[in-house]
């Protein structure tokens, strides 16, 4: 393994603040004079705002303002956009109500913001929310997706019959139909995706710091992507242009996509700060970050597949119903529909599928999307359909899949769900899987769990994903309102030492060692003299920021064109101080030397002579300094194989994980220590959705998870050490052949527990077991089945 | 408003503190040291660890006047003259960060273990941190470098 550049397992430079206890975070900035909100939210799930008197907060001690949302319809504020738009299957437009960064009239979840109070202290902001005396006048809530779709239910948004946002379908619904038709097996399979919520470890925060010199605005906010921020709060919530409007977001704790959304408090806390002509600060409590982060999937779902004599999928159907809560979040339309069915082919080469979503409108905080978003649906779909497969045919689980994989040579492989995938080798990724989960040696294993009076149970999942939505123009005709591309900015100091500005953003992922060994390997510095800058609207160019696994492959790319044009320029120069023709100067490990000789430039001396340019080429600009914008031109394909091992003990329900063993192609992988730690992440996600973590709302819509007392998250004795390998085929259409890791583990790993759990139970007749898995629901279908 | 005195890091510290005031508060907005986090409002999510009297807890959980006279250990006092305690060090070696949230919290706790335990498995490094939340890492790197920091510190 190589000691830096590319491939290396090199520690991460961004470690040592973070281990002294030097890391920024948005709570750990303070701007002078500042006061502090707090959000007043609303208790009910669902109901009209008869009134609302501040007079006694007013009058608590160190009370500045207490400001509502009939305040920010005065100033003209306006609604946190959408994202996405999505088309109702005939073609119309989904239905996208208003969402007001501060509600005028009415509430619609649990947690929605009615009134900030904004104080001297975070105590007495706090204290005098509570005397803040809201008139609410109940409405008929709907709780969730079974009360959404009832008949005569209740409505959320007047606009929205039936509390539908959007009826959408992709793929050829007569084609899908006549392949049922004639199929000689079909296995159908209820599913719920259950909702999840993010979590986070740093709560949301946010500063708005008004400047009244100079008219400008800068917001601190806890984002996955400040430009986006600036983008679309400056253009459609605050009317602010963009040359008035810095948003930085600094070292954040953790996203996993929950830090993506423009969120009102953002908005708020920028709007009041000029109000009161002195920073407002906002730090949510845990509490708040249940009740307003958006929360992740949340399906229910009817999927059949269709199979042949043979065992070959002929055809899928999928009915979706997605909870999207009160609100559209920022790219809430987009998660259960382009960023889920276009992922049914999954690794397979059924011709024909078709799948419809409706999406609902609920009294429930807005989802979007969460570590995977959409694609842990579709692979959970997928993968639970093939395992029933293969037991309703009483065909090998290894065998079926494998007889259905896309081969090789048939990439690049264009599925009927509107994906052109440019290369894998799924037989490869799932060798590998069954060696180091010792696949072949499960029997055994089996047998002596049976000795102890425990079932054991194995599991597969073999999926594809899709990171680095693109080109911008496709994302654009499917309902994107913003471009998907990357800016990479490389300066090459007078002494060689470089600063890359990217519009990624790093919340956990490493960029600062990640990119800097890009620009290691490509420049030949070494990684100490690279500096990552991230995260400060002031600072980069423009970026879209990270999610979806797309910082590597679109803002990794995005640097490696920079630096392409440094070269182009450097040889130039170099060219002109070797008195050499530009043609016949190569670049190679940070010299540039003139082929067949041992002429050299360094390119440190290159850099000198750019900006002392005393002996320089005619007509070339001074200066190595270089921006590039990257729009790929496809999505990556990440694929995997993951393999789980369960044993359940049937008195007790409790599962048991004795293997997660996990092989994926990630593509050209950079930093193996950091891949890794990727995997590892993403796939506690998965095991917390698959056993643990449930959203639950009550009937009349309240929040029954609402703290870390009863939402269950992974714990260090919840989890095994995983084992993780990869079988690369590096993407084809990128510069640097990456694809993407974040989100793997999330996507992979769900399907595979529940199938190892139902392989368990199967010798009981269990054949479907929803997520989470805990040994209550364990228990009783054990109890059922037996029945 | 009651004063406090305590020795935070080897320094002596005195402040006016409302009685509500928690430790975590105090150590955070009145002397300034961030690098104790706070990630929950329950008690649960173990990201303001600091030691007390050489043990681990919950700044949330204790009142800033409960620590009167305390000798208490933040982050920023783990590095000696500059050189890294095992435990950061052994957290930078394995890769156990990734956000760096939770883990000035998750350090205090394991050097506690360490303490207590010269030699934890990894069941028991693994039971000890349940009152440590970490959502980036999977615990896989964490337990390991728990681990390997103990075997540095001599156990």
């Amino acid at each position: 393994m190589p000691e830096t550049g590319i491939g290396a397992a090199l520690l991460r430079k961004e470690d040592k603040r973070f281990i002294t206890g030097k890391g920024k975070y948005v709570d750990d900035i303070n701007r002078p004079g500042q006061a502090y909100a707090y959000i007043v939210r609303s208790p009910e799930a669902h109901a009209s705002i008869a009134g609302i008197d501040a007079s006694e907060a007013l009058k608590a001690p160190g009370v500045v303002a207490v400001l509502t949302g009939a305040d920010m319809a005065e100033d003209g504020v306006g609604g946190l956009p959408a994202g996405w738009g999505i088309l109702f299957q005939d073609g119309s437009p989904m239905i996208e109500p208003a969402h007001p960064p501060m509600v005028v009239d009415r509430v619609r979840h649990v947690g929605d913001q009615v009134a900030v109070v904004i104080a001297e202290t975070k105590a007495q902001a706090k204290e005098a929310a509570g005397l803040v005396d809201v008139d609410y006048q109940p409405l008929p809530a709907i709780a969730g997706l079974s009360q959404a779709c009832a008949e005569g239910a209740a409505l959320v948004w007047d606009e929205a019959p039936g509390n539908i946002c959007y009826d959408w379908g992709l793929g050829d619904e007569a084609a899908t139909d006549a392949a049922f038709e004639g199929a000689a097996h079909v296995v159908t399979l209820d599913l719920v995706n259950n909702r999840l919520i993010p979590n986070a470890i740093e709560p949301r925060a946010a500063i708005g710091d008004y400047d009244a010199t100079d008219d400008s605005y800068t917001l601190y906010t806890t984002s996955q992507n400040p430009h986006v921020i600036r983008l679309l709060m400056g253009a459609f919530v605050l009317g602010l242009p963009e040359h008035k409007l810095r948003i930085v977001a600094p070292d954040v704790g953790g996203g996993f996509g929950s830090k993506i959304f423009h969120y009102a408090e953002e908005a708020i806390m920028t709007w009041a700060s000029k109000r009161l002509e002195r920073p407002v600060k906002w730090t949510a409590e845990r509490s708040e970050s249940f009740m307003s982060d958006a929360h992740g999937r949340d399906h229910i779902t009817h999927a059949e597949l269709a199979l042949d004599a043979d065992g070959k999928f002929v055809g899928l159907r999928v009915n979706t119903a997605a909870n999207l809560g009160a609100y559209i979040s920022t790219f809430g339309a987009a998660v259960p529909t382009w960023l889920y069915a276009t992922l049914f082919s999954g690794c397979y080469t059924t011709p024909a599928i078709f799948a419809n979503v409706t999406a609902y409108f609920t009294n429930t905080v807005p989802v979007d999307a969460y570590r995977g978003a959409g694609r842990p649906e579709a692979a959970f779909v997928l993968e639970r359909l093939v395992h029933k497969a293969a037991v309703q045919l009483g065909m090998d689980p290894v065998e079926l899949r494998k007889n259905n994989f896309i081969q090789p040579d048939q990439f690049p492989y264009q599925t009927p769900v509107a994906l052109e995938y440019d290369v894998g080798d799924y037989d490869g990724t799932f060798d590998a899987a069954l060696e180091l989960a010792d696949y072949s040696g499960f029997g055994a294993r089996r047998e002596e769990a049976a000795t102890r009076g425990k079932l054991r149970g194995i599991g597969i999942s073999t999926f594809v994903e899709a990171c680095g939505i693109a080109p911008s123009a496709v994302a654009g005709q499917l309902g994107a309102r913003a471009g998907l591309f990357e800016v990479g900015h490389v300066r090459v100091h007078p002494t060689g030492s470089i600063t890359v500005f990217t519009g990624s953003h790093s919340h956990g992922q490493g960029h600062e060692t990640t990119f800097a060994q890009l620009v290691s390997d490509r420049l030949g510095v070494s990684e100490d003299q690279v500096e990552i800058v991230h995260g400060d609207t002031a600072q980069v160019a423009f970026g879209m920021g990270t999610y979806g696994s797309r910082s590597l492959a679109v803002g990794g790319s995005a640097i490696y064109m920079a630096m392409e044009k440094i070269i182009a320029k450097g040889t130039i120069i170099a060219a002109h101080l070797m008195e050499a023709a530009v043609e016949d100067v190569v670049f190679d490990k940070g010299n540039f030397t003139v082929a067949g000789t041992d002429k050299t430039k360094a390119l440190g001396e290159v850099a000198f002579a750019a900006y002392v340019p005393h002996n320089y080429p005619e007509d070339l600009e001074p200066g190595l300094d270089e921006t590039a914008f990257y729009d790929p031109k496809n999505f990556t394909f990440p694929a995997g194989a993951h393999i789980v091992e369960v044993e359940i003990d049937p008195d007790t329900g409790v599962v048991d994980l004795c293997g997660v063993s996990c092989a994926d192609d990630v593509g050209r992988i950079i930093n193996p220590m950091i891949v890794d730690g990727q995997m590892h992440g993403g796939l506690a996600q998965g095991i917390g959705q698959a056993l643990l973590e449930s959203c639950i709302y009550d009937d009349s819509g309240q929040l029954i998870t609402g703290s870390y007392m009863n939402y269950t998250m992974p714990r260090a004795a919840d989890l095994p050490f995983f084992k993780t390998g990869h079988h690369i085929t590096n993407c084809t259409h990128n510069p640097l052949g990456v694809k993407g890791v974040g989100e793997v583990g999330s996507i992979g790993v769900p399907p595979a527990i529940i199938n190892a759990i139902v392989d368990a139970l199967s010798s009981a007749g269990v054949e479907h077991i929803d997520m989470p898995a805990t040994p209550e629901r364990v228990w009783r279908a054990l109890q059922d089945a037996q029945a | 408003m009651p004063t406090v005195s305590l020795t935070v890091n080897g320094q002596a510290v005195e402040g006016e503190v409302e009685g509500r005031t928690l430790l975590v508060d105090f150590i955070r907005e009145t002397l300034g040291l961030t690098g104790t986090h706070v990630g929950c409002d329950t008690s649960q999510c173990g990201a303001c660890v600091v030691h007390v009297g050489g043990a681990s807890v919950k700044s949330c959980t204790m009142l800033a006047v409960e620590a009167d006279g305390a000798d208490v250990t933040t982050v920023e006092g783990l590095a000696t003259n500059g050189t890294l305690h095992p435990m950061q060090t052994a957290f930078h070696e394995h890769h156990g960060l990734q956000c760096g949230f939770c883990t000035p919290g998750m350090m205090l706790s394991g050097i506690d273990l360490v303490g207590r335990n010269a030699n934890p498995s990894e069941h028991e490094v693994r039971e000890w941190l349940e009152g440590n939340l970490c959502r980036c890492t999977g615990y896989h790197n964490i337990v390991k470098a728990v681990q390997a920091a103990a075997a540095e510190m001599g156990g």
